[in-house]
């Protein structure tokens, strides 16, 4: 599904990584693994496109990912550090304009579900969530996603309590055993022991 | 397509709903600045009738700069805009869509508020509308001019400085002919030709700046 071969990232003047090849099948999740500043993050945008490599190339179904533009978008779902939730909106207003954006259907009940299943009230102004609910109402989204074939998430497991985190193990376990294929970072290390690492 | 258009527009427009603060600098800011020139310089109505359209014009020039800055900052801050970037729809109507969300909340208000501003400067009833027409003509360039200034300097350090640098020089043309067509008004000339002027120019950039912003921010997120 998604290959990278050659990769090369630069910040400031540093080498992050380079020559990285990875590959990812359908049912596969990867774990980025590596010190803070190691470049996960930056390997990950460089995975969904936001960022350009300094070298080497992203494949997506053997295309390169430049060639595909929104095509390659509307195959992924990338949650990245910050929420990318608006404070004066409700959860559910967040969540019915980053699906829209997304191109998924998701009508009123089932963002509704999405949110109650990471127990978020629908209603609820962002603005009065704390941390850890507010990555709950962002990675709400992930229930929404079934049909959306690879998933790209920074630290999903940030500021989650126990309940939160399983429940994110649980999605991304059953996107994989749906054919997904899921690359994260995280720096639990007993979190999905049944995942690939690669340590940048 | 059109449904991520519609949903950045409402999206935006529910923002400055619950955030009036946003939406009453522009408007305060566009009423004081015209109000303290009548005070600065005197009520001799000669003076102020031929001063109006510049005046009024300029004032709403700076207010639309104003607000330019939150334009993609506020996006960019908490994430959303990335999600704009990966979105299904292409990036240009989303910023279409958000270039028309600014107008809505910035220079429509103008529109509305800009023959009320002109009471004061004594300018005959019969030029409001012509006041009014020219600014709903032109204020949309302004915002669809000014967030690929918006989007270039998104990110950098002292970057509303340089917003203002790139964008106020791209606005003369706007400018110019914006207030002429009052000007013309006022000298018992047909403004046609100005009007036409400015509703070609929001064509040109209605067709082009959305593109010109996508490709400014993808730069800027690089």
């Amino acid at each position: 599904m998604l290959e990278a071969a050659d990769l090369g990232c630069e910040r400031g003047g540093r080498k992050l990584f380079a020559s990285l090849n990875l590959s990812l099948k359908s049912g596969e999740t990867l774990r980025l693994a590596g010190a803070n500043g190691s470049g996960k993050t930056s390997l990950l945008r460089i995975l969904c496109g936001l960022a350009l490599p300094a070298h080497g190339e992203v494949r997506w179904k053997g295309e390169p990912i430049r060639r595909l533009g929104e095509e390659y978008s509307r195959s992924l779902v990338h949650i990245g550090h910050a929420s990318g939730l608006k404070d004066e909106l409700t959860a559910a207003e967040n969540l019915a304009v980053t699906c829209t954006l997304a191109g998924i259907r998701a009508p009123e009940p089932a963002i509704r579900d999405a949110l109650g299943r990471f127990t978020i009230a629908p209603e609820k102004q962002i603005r009065h969530l704390s941390q850890g609910q507010r990555r709950r109402a962002a990675l709400a989204r992930l229930a929404l996603s079934d049909d959306v074939p690879l998933w790209l998430l920074d630290e999903p497991f940030a500021a989650l309590d126990t309940v939160a985190s399983a429940l994110v193990e649980e999605l991304i376990r059953a996107h994989a055993g749906r054919g997904g294929a899921v690359v994260y970072t995280t720096h639990q290390a007993a979190a999905l022991r049944d995942t690939r690492v690669i340590e940048l | 397509m059109l449904a991520a258009a519609r949903a950045i527009l409402y999206r935006d427009l529910l923002v400055a709903a619950r955030r009036r603060s946003d939406v009453a600098v522009a408007l305060l800011f566009f009423v004081i600045v015209t109000s303290l020139f009548p005070l600065g310089i005197g009520a001799e109505p000669n003076l102020l009738r031929a001063i109006a359209p510049g005046v009024i014009w300029v004032s709403a020039l700076l207010s639309s700069l104003l607000s330019l800055r939150r334009l993609f900052e506020a996006d960019h801050d908490d994430g959303t805009l990335e999600q704009m970037l990966l979105g299904a729809a292409p990036l240009g109507v989303v910023a279409a869509a958000k270039a028309l969300a600014h107008w809505m909340v910035t220079g429509m208000p103008l529109v509305v508020i800009a023959p009320l501003i002109a009471l004061q400067y004594d300018l005959a009833p019969q030029l409001f509308g012509v006041l009014a027409l020219s600014l709903l003509l032109g204020t949309p360039v302004l915002s669809l001019i000014g967030a690929i200034g918006a989007a270039l300097t998104l990110g950098l350090r002292g970057g509303g400085v340089l917003l203002s640098l790139l964008v106020l020089p791209l606005y003369v043309p706007v400018l110019i002919i914006g207030a002429g067509a009052v000007e013309m008004a006022s000298a018992g000339l047909a403004p046609s030709g100005q009007l036409l002027l400015l509703a070609a120019l929001l064509v040109v950039a209605a067709a082009f700046a959305p593109w010109a912003i996508a490709a400014a921010l993808r730069i800027s997120l690089e």
